[in-house]
Parts: C-alpha cells; structure tokens; sequence
C-alpha cells in the first residue's frame, strides 16, 4: 500500500481570499484503498482545502496531481471527471425527486434516440445500492421522505455512480444517529477495500481513530503535518490543532448542588416522550446523553415550552407551574441552547449586538424605546466575557464562524439572567478551543449556583462536565449515574439496551 | 476567519460614513443627486419649483404606502392587495367629502377602515397561518371586484372646497411631502429604536429563533398588518386629496409601483432586512426618474422598463455585496 501511486496528491497549495491567506502552503495525498482524515479546528482551511480537491476553488499557487499527472480543474464537473467526488454537509439533493434520479442526476443513461433510460437508471442505482450493502432503500422512493442517513447513502451512491475513485466526506456523522454511523463506517470501509480513496473530515476524534489509516492536521491555513494514525495519541493530535497542549480537556470543579430548582415529573409528548422525571439542582451540570431519537431534544422543548407537555407536572423551586410557550419559560428562569443555531438560535441577518439583546429587549427597554447605551454595553461585556472573534459588535452574525455563533446564542440566553439553563449539543460541530471556551463558561455558571441540564451526543464530553449523567431511550429515563460511577460503557450501554433485552434480563 | 482577537469596539465615524455611502440608502441618495443634476444641466426647468412640487406631491402618497409595505416585507410577508386597498379607501374617503358629512371625517375613516381590512389580511396570516401573498391575492380581488362593482366605476367630482388636504402648502411645502418626511423619520426611528421594530427584523430574519427568544411571531406579524393598513390609508388620503376627481378605479399596477419601491429601497424580500428611508428615497428616484424622462424628451412609458431595471440594479448590487462577504469566509 506504501507503494502506490497516490490517488490524488496537492503540493504547496496557496490559496487567498480577499484579506485572508486561507492555505499557506498546504500538502496532501490520499491513496487507493485508505481513509485519510482530515483534522483541523474551524476556520484552519479544511473547507478550502476540500474545495480545491474538489474543483469548487482554483489554487493561487501549488501543484495537484491525479494519478502522477498534473491537473488543474476549473469547475466541479473537471475534478468529478476525473474520479474526484465530495459530500457536503448540507447534502446537496433534490427532495421531490427519486433516489435513482437524484442519483443520476445530469448524467442518466441514455436511450438511443437521447431520452433518458429509466429502466436503466433504476437498475444501475439498485446494483450500486447492492454493492454498498444497502437493501432497503428502494429506487423509486422519493428523497425527501428518506432519513438523515438514507439521504446520505443516496450521496454515497451518487458519487459511485460517477465512478469517483476519490470520495471526500466533510463531517459526514455530523447529524447521524449512532446507528447510522455504523452504517456509514460499514460503507466506508466497504469502499476502502475496493480501493476508493477517503478523505474523511470530522470533529470527533474517536471516529478518526476508529476508522482512519492516516491523519494531516491543518491549522490557520498552515500544514501541521500527517500521522498514521496508530502512531498518535488524543491528545497529542488535540495539542497539534491547537498548538498548545490542553492539559486538562474539562476544567476540574467541585460540585456543590444546592436545593432542587427544576423538577419534572412524568412529562410526555405524544410521539416522543414518555412518562419522563427528572430533577435538577442549583450549582449542578446534569448530563443528558441518548441515542438521537431517544427524546432527548423533545424533553428539553417541553421544559422550554416549545412543544409544552401533554401530560405531566413540572415545578419549579417546589411550585407547580405551567410552560405553554417559551416566553412562559423564560418567565420562570429557564433558558434554552437550541441544538441547531442557524434555524432555532440565531437571526442570521442581525449583527451580534441586536441578537445579544433579542431575549431581554423588554428589559432593556425604557416606555417603547431600546436603551442603546445599555444595549451596547451588554455587547461589549459579552464579547469579552465570551471572547466573540468579531470586527465589532455591529458585524452581522450570519459571518461569524460556527464556535463564535454559538457564544451569541449563548450570550443572548445568558442576558436573561435564567437560573435554570438548558444546552442542547452546546459544542456539536465548533472547533476546540471555542469548545474549551464554553466548557470553561458552563463550569463557571454552575459555581455561581446556575443548574445546567446538557445534552450532548459526545459521551467524553457528558463524562468530562457532568455531576450527574441521567440516561434517555425510548422517551423515558431509564438510568442515572453519579460522577464517580459514570463510566463510558456503563452509559453507552444504558442508552443502547432495547426494552426487549431489559425484560427479558 | 481572520483570527485576530481584535478589540471590538464600536466601529469609527470614518467607517460609517463609508458604509454609508455603500449601503442601498446611500446609493440611492447619491443616484437622487445625480439625477437631478445631471437632468437640471441639461433643461433647467426640471428644477423649477412648479415641476419638483409635481414629482413630490404626486407621488409622495407612494412612498407613504411603501413604508407599511417595508414594514410588511421586512417581516417576512408581502402585500399585493395594497393598490386595490387605496382605490378602495380613496373612494370611501372621496363619497363621505360629497357625502356633506364633516370633512375630518372623509379624513379619518378611510384610515381607520384600511386597518381594519389590513387586520382581516393580518389576522390570516398571522394566526391561520394562510401565506400572505395567498391571502392578500384573494384580498386584492375582493376590493377590486368590490370596488367597481359597488361604483359601477362613476367618478367622484364635485369635491368640497377644502377637501384637498395634500395641497395644502405649509411653509411652501405640499402638505402630501410633510406627511411624506414626518412619516418617514417617525417610521424609521420606530423601526430602529423601538423594541416592537426589533421584533419585526426578528420575526422576518428566523421567526423560529425570534419564537423562542419569546417573541410572539403572530401578534408581530398581525400587528405590522394593521400599521400597514394605517399607512395604506394615509396614501389613499393623500391620493384622493391631490386630484380634482376621483376615479373609482384602482390605480394600475399601483401595488407593484409600491412593491418596487420597497425592494429598489433594500428591503429584503425574503425579510429580516431594510429600512424604510430606504424605500422613501427609493419612491422619490421613481417619481425623479418618471418626471426625467418627459425633459428628455422620452416616452414616460418607458419609466416601467426603467423600474424593472432599477429593482434587476437593485438584486446584482446585493448580490454582489453578499459575495464580497462570502469570499471573506
């Protein structure tokens, strides 16, 4: 495997945009047959770096190679000719169609008089959806009713179809269950023995270490350099993105839970919930960790009122009280970290200072009117306090990157002044130090006697800032643990145990 | 990207000015001047102060109607029922002038009535949840049907003395222009100061992550139908007030001229963005450009082409702008 040619290999690749050299010289290559990720915090060139491969940007200097031979592609459709295929985050498919059009999509096969072959089409997308080991995704099925993860293999299908021998996954488990992503590893290694080579993008390390054969750190747009990946450790690949070695990941914190703030007992929501309790108390970070779809995100939107309870009771400090919308929760003190912040967190064309206030613009006003003066500060004091990386507080927030949208989202929760806050995936997809970041502000909250109730798929992370980890499936809590007896597997099997198992035991 | 720990202080006069100059308002009161200039070099009497009071007091009644609109845009909604609602206003407010009832009246009533029917659009869209340009499609059949219909397309003349309030001069100044710029800055000082005019950005940028900051999307968006309806019947005012006759006929395309006018103005039309100087200068370059043609010696039919043209400028400056700010990431 040594020997071989590399599939696709970039030499000293310069790329510049207006005011930001976003590559300063980038080198990287990827054989048949390997998974080769790509590991970088936010804005370290990766995007730009997949966009040159894939033929979206034309380097400013540098050389690309595909087989040994020098290339230079001047659209997508250049470098997808040449075998080069990417898969987006957002994926890029067309919802009203089948999966055997999308798959085909402007290049279907042919009948002789030009047509489009649909007899064809659909067979060859079965036989591809056979090869990848897929067998219930039916052809003629429309995009749009597909899940996250059957989307995805559509993608995965469509860049066979035009026989990409080099496939480039930017965070491709970004928004998959668990058990979608063993599917997509299965494919992935499916396709590595094959002999496609795989650019693997991701922010969860452990994933790179479950799957990859080498690693090419990049950070502010400079190569750090590549690993196999048997050869490195966590924290040595951490200390590579950031440049520093972050000795201690969590910030350590002595616990000191005051009385019970929030109590919620037998909430459902029909579809979702089930008969879920549970009880928070003030200074205390309670790790909410589940499979996606185990109800999670749903239990935390009925204590914030987005989707107020059907049955149930929730009381806060010992009171009964009812949530019917979020202004009600907020009201009481509770406020809420969507998991997604471009569609439920932010006003994308706002600038940071008018979203900072959005929550409390009732207080900040004098008779009808925003109080600018304090309006400003509260910006001011937020984007120190959080450290905001913004020209001013007037840049509108669509701009920031991903760790800096969330400060705002978090910032803007914060003014509220809540007692009771709720995070969902507070650092899903943000780079690691604005991770650390927020990590380091939670801790902070909870010493001032904040009860902080966090969600989150990354199970280090739930170990890493929890006082107490309760675990979700099926719409209900079905296990709580103390820091001391938290431990990965005893969660990850609390969350993964089908209710057939557990009567069965 | 730019990883700088930069200081974030409020941006400096010298970079506001400049980012004045480039924003749409900017743009549009550089085009204003420009257009006068040139157009009064080449035939002075574009500049008389018989001709620009005609560009400004026949006008001004739709820039008051694109305020509203702005407002309505901004919020993520559309109104293409508005020109039919002026017809309809100016008619009632032209019948109770005739009518011997006290002219305050045939001042007031049209306004309350345009909040009224704006509040029947309002409340579909806001709590039904109909899209707007579904609801104010009907709404813009019912008045004009209604309206011709209720008519039979008579004229309204005979129009008592004193009825005119658009011409009134105060200060030299065609009353329908005061109403214009009073309205303007009001607006736009509540649009920007004011916790409700947040809201509306709010609303129009991410009406799901305004809900849950715990703003109420519906009553928002009800509400800035009803101030639209306020405004719809400020313009029939000042429409009706300006001519000798009224005609119980919808003025043609009015709503798209209103529309124009909100776009040309910067107000985004998928919402969140805008503001409504912006739409006023907007309104003013129309009416500028329209009176402009006939000095130099252009069919005035042309001034549609030329609107068309001002809101296809309009798009490709955003765009532009927007991939100017793309390339920064």
């Amino acid at each position: 495997m040594t020997a071989a040619v590399p599939l696709l290999r970039l030499e000293g690749i310069v790329k510049s945009f207006p005011g930001v050299r976003a590559l300063r010289g980038v080198s990287f290559d990827v054989r048949p047959g390997e998974v080769h990720a790509l590991l970088g915090e936010n804005g370290a060139g990766k995007s730009t770096l997949i966009k040159v491969m894939s033929g979206v940007h034309r380097p400013d200097e540098g050389r690309m190679e595909v087989d040994g031979r020098p290339v230079d592609f001047g659209s997508p459709q250049e470098a997808q000719a040449a075998g080069i295929a990417a898969i987006y985050q957002e994926l890029l498919l067309f919802p009203e169609l089948s999966v055997a059009e999308n798959v085909f999509m402007g290049h279907a096969p042919r009948l002789s008089w030009g047509g489009i072959d649909w007899d064809q089409t659909r067979a060859r997308t079965a036989e591809i959806l056979q090869s990848l080991d897929i067998h219930d995704l039916d052809p003629d099925a429309p995009v749009g009713a597909l899940s996250v993860g059957n989307r995805q293999r559509v993608e995965i299908a469509k860049a066979l179809s035009m026989n990409a021998r080099v496939l480039i996954m930017d965070e491709p488990t970004a928004a998959l269950t668990e058990a979608d992503v063993e599917r997509l590893f299965g494919i992935v290694r499916r396709l590595r023995e094959r002999g496609v080579g795989i650019i693997y993008i991701s922010h969860r390390l452990v994933e790179i270490f479950d799957l990859a054969d080498r690693v090419t750190v990049l950070r502010d747009g400079e190569y750090v350099g590549t690993h196999a990946v048997k050869d490195v450790t966590e924290p040595q690949l951490i200390s590579m993105m950031v440049g520093r070695t972050i000795d201690q990941l969590y910030p350590h914190r002595t616990a000191n839970p005051g009385k019970v703030v929030l109590e919620a007992k037998n909430v459902a929501y029909p579809g979702t919930v089930e008969e879920a309790s549970l009880t928070l108390r003030a200074g205390e970070i309670v790790g909410l960790a589940g499979l996606v779809g185990s109800g999670r995100s749903e239990l935390a939107q009925i204590l914030f009122g987005v989707t107020p309870a059907s049955a149930g009771q929730i009381l806060v400090d010992g009171q009964p009280v009812t949530i019917k919308s979020p202004a009600d929760a907020k009201r009481l003190g509770i406020a809420y970290v969507p998991e997604d912040r471009g569609t439920q967190g932010l006003i994308r064309p706002m600038r940071i200072r008018h979203n900072v206030s959005l929550a409390v613009l009732k207080e900040l006003a004098r008779f009808f009117f925003i109080d600018r003066g304090r309006e400003q500060e509260l910006a001011r004091r937020d984007i120190e306090r959080f450290k905001i990386r913004a020209s001013s507080m007037d840049q509108v927030v669509g701009k920031l990157s991903g760790g800096n949208q969330q400060k705002v989202v978090l910032a803007k929760w914060l003014a509220t002044r809540p007692r009771i806050l709720i995070l969902d995936e507070p650092t899903r997809g943000i780079d690691v130090g604005a991770k650390a970041e927020i990590h380091k502000i939670m801790s902070e909250l909870a010493a001032q006697g904040m009860a902080v109730l966090m969600i989150s798929s990354e199970l280090p992370e739930v170990l890493g800032m929890s006082d107490r980890v309760l675990v979700m499936r099926e719409g209900r809590i079905v296990a709580g643990f103390d820091r001391a007896e938290a431990t990965q597997e005893r969660i990850a099997a609390a969350m993964m145990r089908s209710a057939q198992q557990e009567r069965a035991a | 990207m730019a990883a700088t720990m930069a200081l974030p202080a409020r941006s400096s006069a010298g970079s506001r000015l400049r980012r004045f100059v480039f924003s749409q308002e900017g743009i549009l009161l550089i085009a204003i001047i420009v257009l006068f200039v040139a157009v009064g070099a080449y035939n002075q009497r574009f500049l008389s102060a018989n001709n620009l009071s005609t560009i400004f007091l026949g006008n001004a009644y739709i820039a008051v109607a694109a305020i509203g609109m702005s407002m309505v845009i901004v919020s993520g909604n559309i109104d293409v029922s508005v020109g039919s609602l002026i017809g309809v206003l100016a008619t009632i407010s032209g019948t109770i002038a005739v009518s011997g009832l006290p002219l305050w009246l045939a001042w007031t009533l049209p306004i309350l009535a345009g909040m009224a029917i704006s509040a029947v659009s309002g409340w579909l869209v806001a709590y039904l949840r109909v899209p707007s340009i579904v609801v104010t499609l009907g709404m813009l059949s019912i008045l004009k049907g209604g309206l011709i219909s209720v008519t039979e397309g008579a004229w309204i003349n005979n129009l008592p003395e004193g009825y005119h309030l658009a011409q009134l001069r105060p200060l030299g100044v065609p009353m329908a222009v005061w109403f214009m710029i009073v309205l303007t800055a009001l607006a736009a000082f509540w649009m920007r100061y004011s916790g409700f005019g947040r809201s509306i950005y709010a609303v129009g940028g991410n009406a799901e992550a305004a809900r849950l900051a715990g703003i109420d999307r519906a009553r928002t968006v009800f509400i800035v139908f009803v101030i639209h309806g306020f405004f719809a019947g400020v313009a029939a005012i000042l429409f009706a007030t300006q001519l000798s006759v009224i005609q119980s006929t919808v003025p043609p395309n009015l709503e798209l001229t209103v529309i124009t006018a909100s776009v040309v103005g910067g107000v985004s039309i998928l919402g969140g963005t805008g503001t409504v100087i912006g739409s006023t200068l907007a309104a003013i370059l129309i009416a500028a450009i329209g009176s402009s043609l006939v000095f130099i010696n252009v069919s005035p039919y042309w001034l549609r082409a030329v609107q068309g043209l001002l809101i296809l400028l309009t798009v490709l400056a955003d765009l532009a702008r927007r991939r100017k700010r793309a390339r920064h990431r």
